[in-house]
């Protein structure tokens, strides 16, 4: 039984080692930018509008909108009914769905091929033309509270982390759970997804991703027919809302219903920004890989399989954000040892970089794997457009995604030494613990008390 | 970066694994001279292989009272083999940009390699799956490290209220056969380190394996490696199934538990793989409940009222009678009346089918997304390893899509009276009021 993934993470956007013209790229004059990879292996296409806009742009008291319009996003227009976007997909033999970051909102339909322009007729309709009808906001969000409870309210370990992250951010928005709290979502309004809906989805607040066994020439006449008539308008100042430097370790504990303790330790950490010119958020990201990167990786080797302190342990890292950064180690302690045990060991593996680095071979056995794992990618489209999506999303030009990749390459065992000095401090740090509770009221065994 | 899906298709997914073959789509299919069935799809694409070695090893198999006998054998089967321990064979796999994976379910054990199709990449990992195959060490420390960790993950899964439902449910279904037998805290602790070793030596045979290739090498690279994995095995014997499982009858099982939301499953035994009405099932439950957004149950239960966010409904065939199963979840207050809901649903469908436009649509779906369900080299191992594993014929996929347009409202109507009888329906229920 496998448990290392506690935080979902998306894989870092690396890879793209296509001709150089493709993917393709044009701005319609309303500000909509469309990119289309070529992709001629299966007669299928994968469309992404994605929206800049997501729960980081929400205010207090409306945590959620983000995701709650994300849901009206199907319930219709004056010209397809509420529920016919889903059966329009189904008939063309397509899958779709959605989904909501703190960054962003995407929106997704897998076609065969001769369909995709109707899944762009589809998609520039609610661009502009949704209905927020108060009636079926009254049941969608209480589906969204179920999603709620489903996710969080019910899983001790989604608990802790949206408690870390109101800890780990005062000032900026990236505190508020990208679902909201439930308090909000029981009194938000149909209006307040309307505003939303009409302050944030225009044209130039979006862009389209293409990627498939399709002409781009075509796929951009397509996008000027059907995207290209709606109007564009200025979009509201977004406040940089920056995140005031932590200065001490910041602590909390979740109590739930549980066996196994869990540990995270998240330390401030920086974001690629310039990917020319920036060098730590590499080096970070080569870090975790020789940490963490396969079965016999440091953290495995030692903690779980060598010293048994841990039944599971990870680290993640995301480089690429429109907000700040945070790295995060996490574990559960195996029967017998405790979370403070963990983290110790936790620490012992930081701290054993910082004074001796990483060794050539560990560099090399993580660049083997960058290097296959481009390869990988270009097995799955929807794959490639979720890279050029997210990558556009934190605001990196997806035609700087190679070059991401050539400057991870180049990470040195001294560049991997210095991040882990320099970020790894005690002064941005928050621990956050998961206590578990017995379902039944008993005390539990106490070979697993928490010493906190 | 954390993501809210407006849905979780996953459940829904599991019955859709077995489909297709776009067109070109070629298997190639032979019997290797130590008498394993090896299936190989030609795909010069990317420059990439996958190979998976499939065993009837699941926990069907495992001995009464040695419950999590199958899982914990296929999870140590790569912790150390040959003259490789566990840090060399993950270490020479990331030198190369490998990844092994697999895994153990109620009838399958697997284990599948990703490989660059470089030679001297693919040799190497050909290499270690070979190793791993045939000379696996199950090192008494590693064993009981592995079982520590098993043991842990089982009492975790003991608090979640969606793990208790799943597997209350599988042993209110199969009362009486392996299928309703679950790992325990208990069973894994008293497992021994040769009683893993038994079976893989009972199971893990050429007579009880098939290979399944997909990727940028020719068919006598592909019989080279095929042969070259199970060479080093003992020829032995397919493996014996257990008598068919009884259908129970129906009942309900309320477990308490302190969630917020209640977690229901309502289904019974249905369908084992290669059975005719796999197809009038198939297009059937795209209209109850398999359609995603589209589905009556998705309707009735999340848009109209609100009770769920995620509604399904599906048919897992397997190598015996394999379940049909609704789920959902609803704030625990809600519960009798969303079974309500979901059971109205239910019987409805069962006295009059799908409207013709309820089929129309089914198939026009079902049908129009098969490009989709073999658009990469994932998805095409995943379908040619199952018809391979279970003995589908190899034109399974070619006639996918004429099978799906056979099917009328009376074949519909028929299949689901045959197997899915409301007097027999298991209800499970974990923190319902």
């Amino acid at each position: 039984m496998r448990i290392r993934h506690l935080i979902a993470i998306l894989v870092a956007p690396w890879l793209l080692t296509a001709a150089l013209a493709n993917p393709f790229e044009m701005t319609l004059k309303n500000g909509l930018r469309v990119i289309v990879k070529e992709d001629r292996r299966a007669p299928t296409a994968a469309q992404m509008v994605w929206y800049r806009i997501g729960s980081m742009d929400e205010v207090d008291g409306a945590s959620g909108v983000a995701h709650v319009l994300e849901h009206m996003m199907f319930k219709g227009t004056p010209s397809v009914g509420p529920g016919e976007f889903n059966k329009l997909v189904a008939a063309a033999g397509g899958r779709d769905n959605a989904f909501t970051s703190r960054d962003y909102t995407a929106y997704f339909q897998q076609v065969p091929n001769e369909k995709l322009a109707e899944m762009m007729r589809l998609e520039a309709d609610r661009m502009r033309h949704l209905n927020v009808d108060a009636k079926e906001f009254a049941q969608e969000i209480k589906v969204v509270m179920e999603e709620r409870r489903m996710r969080t309210d019910d899983n001790p370990q989604s608990r802790l982390f949206e408690q870390m992250n109101a800890v780990a951010f005062q000032a900026h928005p990236y505190r508020r759970p990208i679902i909201g709290w439930m308090s909000d979502l029981e009194n938000m309004s149909a209006a307040d997804a309307k505003a939303w809906y009409d302050t944030w989805y225009v044209p130039n607040n979006a862009y389209v991703v293409i990627v498939g066994d399709v002409d781009h020439r075509e796929v951009f006449a397509l996008a000027e027919k059907y995207y290209g008539a709606l109007e564009g308008r200025a979009l509201p100042a977004r406040k940089p809302q920056v995140e005031p430097a932590q200065d001490g370790t910041r602590r909390v504990n979740v109590k739930a219903p549980a066996e196994l303790p869990v540990l995270i330790m998240g330390y401030k950490a920086p974001i690629l920004r310039d990917v020319d010119k920036d060098s730590d958020p590499y080096a970070l990201q080569m870090l975790a890989a020789i940490l963490d990167g396969h079965d016999a990786a440091r953290f495995n080797k030692k903690l779980v399989r060598e010293d048994k302190v841990a039944l599971s342990v990870g680290i993640d890292y995301d480089a690429t954000a429109r907000g700040p950064g945070m790295i995060y180690l996490h574990g559960s302690p195996s029967e017998g040892k405790t979370v403070a045990d963990l983290e110790t060991a936790l620490r012992a593996e930081v701290a054993r970089i910082q004074k001796e680095g990483v060794s050539e071979p560990e560099l090399k056995r993580a660049r083997a794997q960058l290097v296959a794992a481009e390869v990988y990618k270009l097995d799955s489209m929807f794959g490639q457009a979720m890279e050029i999506g997210q990558a556009e999303s934190a605001g990196i030009p997806h035609q700087k995604i190679d070059r991401m990749l050539e400057k991870l390459q180049q990470v040195t065992a001294a560049e991997v030494q210095a991040v882990a000095k320099k970020y790894f401090t005690d002064d941005t740090l928050t621990i956050g613990v998961l206590e578990p509770q017995p379902l039944d009221g008993k005390a539990r065994r106490p070979s697993v008390a928490i010493r906190h | 970066m954390k993501m809210t899906m407006k849905k979780l298709l996953t459940a829904v997914v599991a019955l859709l694994a077995a489909h297709s073959a776009m067109a070109g789509v070629k298997i190639e299919h032979w019997v290797s001279p130590t008498g394993a069935r090896v299936y190989f799809v030609e795909s010069r694409v990317l420059p990439m292989l996958d190979v998976q070695v499939d065993f009837a090893a699941g926990s069907m198999f495992d001995p009464a009272g040695k419950s999590g006998t199958a899982a914990l054998t296929r999870s140590t089967l790569d912790l150390g083999a040959g003259t490789r321990d566990e840090t060399a064979i993950a270490e020479q796999l990331a030198d190369i940009g490998a990844t092994l994976g697999g895994g153990a379910d109620t009838d399958r054990a697997s284990i599948a390699v990703r490989t660059l199709a470089a030679p001297e990449k693919r040799n190497a990992a050909i290499d270690i799956l070979r190793n791993v195959l045939q000379a696996p060490r199950f090192d008494p420390a590693i064993v009981e490290r592995e079982k520590a960790r098993t043991v842990a993950g089982l009492k975790e899964a003991l608090t979640r209220p969606d793990a208790i439902a799943g597997k209350a449910f599988w042993s209110a279904l199969y009362p009486a056969h392996p299928y309703g037998r679950q790992a325990t805290p208990e069973s894994v602790a008293a497992l021994a380190r040769d009683e893993l070793a038994a079976h893989y030596a009972r199971y893990y045979t050429a007579a009880n394996a098939s290979i399944t290739l997909v990727g940028d090498i020719s068919r006598a690279e592909a019989e080279k490696i095929a042969e070259s994995l199970v060479a080093g095995l003992p020829a032995g014997a397919a493996a014996t199934l257990p008598a068919p499982p009884v259908i129970a009858p129906g009942n309900t099982v309320k477990l308490a538990h302190p969630a917020s939301q209640a977690h229901v499953l309502i289904g019974l035994p249905a369908i084992e793989r290669g059975n005719p009405d796999f197809f009038p099932l198939l297009v059937g439950n795209y209209t109850l409940g398999g359609g995603g957004f589209v589905s009556r149950l998705m309707k009735e239960v999340r848009d109209k009222r609100g009770y769920a966010y995620s509604v399904y409904s599906y048919f897992s065939p397997l190598r015996q009678t394999g379940p049909f199963q609704i789920g959902l979840q609803t704030k625990r207050s809600q519960a009798q009346d969303a079974i309500k809901v979901t059971r109205d649903v239910l019987a409805g469908f069962l006295k009059e089918g799908p409207s013709t436009e309820e089929l129309a649509a089914a198939k026009a779906n079902l049908t129009g997304s098969f490009p989709l369900r073999l658009d990469s080299n994932k998805k095409i191992l995943d379908n040619v390893a199952v018809i391979g594993f279970y003995g589908l014929p190899l034109d399974w996929l070619d006639r996918y899509q004429e099978k799906v347009q056979a099917v009328t409202v009376d074949a519909v109507k028929q299949a689901f009276s045959r197997r899915v009888r409301p007097a027999d329906l298991i209800t499970v229920t974990v923190a319902a009021d």
